[in-house]
């Protein structure tokens, strides 16, 4: 080979070799860059003595400190299951009723149902209970199947039209289907109106005043004040689950939609419910 | 360039049209980034159309920034430089190289019209079904033969360093193509397959895929555009021959073990787990060599920084990429890992290598390519240039500051417990809080596709021959004539 080159500015050799007007200089690898990248390697080999790390023919190799991420996981939780023990061996012997009188549970309950609420309820009640349309508002005193806790229990545990042998049941029929004409449907939605003071067409309502007596007080009562054994709503008091337009009304009458609520037994064990239940029957107005 | 030996004939027409696709792809993809974006901040812009649904479009936009952009770009510099380094014109003729390019073109195009329609064997970064593996895999090996071919045909007596990171690319790419993707179709005539791996060793087989992806399409292929462009452009030797052989070879080795970091935590066995941290962390510093060579060969022409906003795109982008490959290790640390996974953090981090480091890179190739490939004396607007700079600069600042936060925001939010022991916030209350973030992200977004069109339009003029009347760029009067 020739002389080897170097170059004018560094002062450094080349490799001689050239591309396209490429050179290489052939300056030595950085000592730091050389001892921190050795470092790196000395201290995985120290992870791997410590830690589970090489595969083996029939395992792996577990490391001095016996560690899994599995006995850990299994530790943390037995760790809070135990911290929370002193309430909830309190919760699963006590009825709702009971909880809700205590005013120690009834803090916990509040504090653990909140935290149940937000990740399981809110999606379709919103966030604190204000409700989605089609959903029901749970911040007021307005209740399909009864506002005391222990009803609020029953039905956040086994659901609303749900696939649960004990889901409560009660169907709005659909009076499109040959039962009532288009203008009875219209009239007697007026008069649901007028039960809130909302009717636009009186002459309408007053005619619809006898479709309701026949068809619709059974359920929802003279009055419409409601039945909560049947999950009929209360229709005198201005709430709508389905919309407040005459429209609304008059498709919920003529073409009937039935929310579902599941049950909760099947997913949340019994302790979460109670609490949720205490939760929920705090948020406006539970009786 | 003093050689007596004449230079050949280069194939520059391949290269002209993987030029025009990657810029084509580049505003697609990030436009459909900026669209996405804004989903997440206000979910009526899913319009309430399957097609234009977040998880029909999310693919659209990885595969076009990475693989349209990304892998044309890669695909045409590594033609130019395998050429130029080789001095030797492309193994295979005309022919085979447009075949690859029209392949690859084909390739995008079956890829995403799948996405769009809800074609997807769901595996990230992964998508095309069964039919479009296989036509990537046999368009791959004739980019492998193009490309190994040429090498073997060079008329230089060494293989320069941008080489081997191109071939390490290359066959890399398609081991992890192939193994990812076997799968037996349903049916012939049927777009659905099923894929081998079933359970845990699906995930393992896919982030082994998905982290080299990574390591291999956008590190390794990306180094070796910077490894000639740098040197090229500063017009100064490569800082240490040495450094690139011991990095070279660590990565190339390390890199394929580091994907279990991605399944941290999950049901994949503890000892994979510590071998992808470990692994990842011994890849920092020869992921950092790759910086060190980049910036180093700047010494004795850092001024030209001040002048040339081309040389600024390209050490920038390895800037980036020496901070994403110190964040890369940082994440894969378990405890750190814990905090970090499934938040943000995880997006903030791949857009500052996606944007900062690959995407400036890309735009610096391109700025020199596009005045060489079309014979002109100089780009049209070296401020334009400048100013696309600046834009790009600013839309990953915002980007990825506000993925940190929100990231880690979020990360925080999901662990706090309150005094009962009860947890703090609900899943939707941690979207809430990011909502902020998102707007500022997709505005980042916003000022990056901003600076790709005006390089567009430098481009486009460039091409056409014309030279817009500026001053040039200079230091300020006051301080050029007080300092040099």
């Amino acid at each position: 080979m020739a002389e080897i080159e170097k170059d004018a500015i560094s002062g450094r050799e080349t490799t001689g070799h050239e591309w396209d007007g490429i050179k290489e200089l052939n300056t030595p690898l950085p000592r730091w860059w050389l001892y921190t990248f050795y470092v790196s390697i000395i201290w995985s080999i120290g992870y791997w003595i410590v830690y589970p790390a090489w595969p083996t023919l029939s395992g792996y190799t577990e490391g001095v400190i016996g560690y899994s991420s599995r006995a850990e996981l299994t530790k943390e939780l037995e760790a809070r299951d135990e911290s929370r023990m002193v309430w909830t061996d309190k919760f699963s012997a006590l009825s709702v009723e009971e909880i809700s009188k205590d005013s120690e549970l009834l803090n916990y309950a509040m504090a653990g149902g909140r935290a149940i609420f937000a990740e399981n309820c809110a999606p379709c009640h919103g966030a604190s209970g204000s409700g989605i349309s089609s959903y029901p508002v749970l911040a007021d005193d307005d209740w399909l199947w009864g506002g005391a806790v222990g009803d609020i229990y029953t039905t956040i545990s086994y659901g609303i039209r749900s696939t649960h042998d004990d889901a409560r049941l009660g169907e709005m029929p659909n009076f499109g289907d040959d039962m009532l004409s288009g203008s009875q449907i219209s009239d007697v939605a007026e008069y649901v109106l007028s039960l809130s003071g909302g009717a636009t067409d009186n002459t309408s309502a007053e005619r619809g005043t006898e479709v309701f007596a026949e068809e619709c007080a059974g359920c929802h009562g003279e009055n419409g004040e409601g039945m909560q054994s049947m999950g009929a709503p209360r229709l005198s008091d201005g709430i709508w689950i389905y919309g407040k337009s005459k429209q609304n009304i008059m498709s919920q009458i003529g073409a009937p939609k039935h929310g579902v609520m599941p049950a909760w037994v099947d997913r949340l064990d019994d302790v979460s419910i109670k609490q949720v239940s205490v939760y929920v029957h705090s948020l406006g107005g539970g009786q | 360039m003093n050689q007596a030996i004449a230079v050949p004939t280069y194939n520059d027409e391949v290269v002209r049209k993987f030029v025009i696709a990657a810029s084509f792809w580049g505003i697609v993809g990030f436009s459909v980034g900026i669209l996405i974006a804004f989903q997440l901040a206000y979910p009526v812009l899913n319009l309430d159309l399957e097609w234009t649904s977040f998880g029909r479009l999310r693919p659209v936009h990885t595969s076009a920034v990475v693989f349209a952009f990304g892998g044309n770009i890669l695909i045409g510099s590594s033609l130019y430089i395998v050429q130029r380094t080789s001095r030797v014109t492309l193994f295979g003729g005309p022919t085979l190289a447009n075949m690859v390019f029209w392949g690859y073109q084909i390739f995008i195009v079956m890829a995403a019209l799948g996405y769009v329609l809800g074609v997807t064997q769901s595996k990230e970064y992964a998508e095309p079904e069964w039919y479009a593996d296989i036509w990537l895999t046999v368009i791959w090996v004739m980019y492998l033969v193009v490309f190994a071919g040429t090498l073997v045909t060079r008329k230089e007596s060494h293989i320069y360093v941008a080489n081997w990171f191109f071939l390490a690319f290359i066959i890399t790419v398609a081991m992890l193509h192939i193994v990812n993707n076997v799968a037996l179709p349903v049916s012939w005539m049927g777009a659905k397959s099923y894929i081998a791996w079933a359970g845990v060793r699906d995930a393992m087989t896919q982030w082994w895929y998905g982290h080299n992806a990574v390591g291999f399409f956008l590190t390794a292929g990306f180094l070796g555009m910077m490894y000639y462009f740098i040197p090229k452009q500063a017009n100064r030797p490569v800082y240490s021959y040495r450094l690139s052989v011991i990095h070279f070879w660590a990565i190339t080795f390390l890199y394929v073990w580091a994907g279990p970091h991605h399944l941290h935590y999950t049901a994949l066995p503890d000892w994979a787990q510590t071998l992808g941290m470990t692994f990842s962390i011994m890849l920092w510093m020869p992921s950092w060599g790759g910086m060190i060579n980049g910036i180093m060969t700047l010494s004795g022409a850092w001024d030209k920084l001040r002048t040339d906003p081309v040389l600024r795109f390209l050490v920038t982008s390895v800037g980036f990429y020496g901070m994403s490959t110190f964040e890369g290790p940082l994440m894969a640390i378990k405890v750190v890992n814990s905090l970090s996974h499934y938040t943000d953090w995880t997006i903030g981090h791949v857009h500052s290598a996606a944007l900062g480091w690959n995407a400036l890179v890309s735009f610096g190739a391109l700025y020199f390519l596009v005045p060489k490939l079309w014979n002109r004396e100089r780009l049209y607007s070296l401020r334009l240039a400048n100013l696309h700079f600046w834009f790009a600069t600013m839309g990953i600042v915002l980007y990825i500051t506000s993925m940190w936060i929100s990231g880690i925001m979020q990360g925080l939010m999901w662990r706090t417990y309150d005094a009962l022991g009860f947890l703090q916030y609900s899943f939707i209350e941690t979207v809430e809080a990011m909502h902020p973030y998102y707007v500022i992200r997709a505005t980042g977004g916003v000022l990056f596709l901003i600076g790709a069109l005006i390089m567009v339009y430098n481009l486009w003029m460039t091409a056409h021959g014309k030279t817009r009347d500026e001053e040039p760029i200079a230091l300020a009067p006051s301080a050029s004539s007080a300092g040099n």
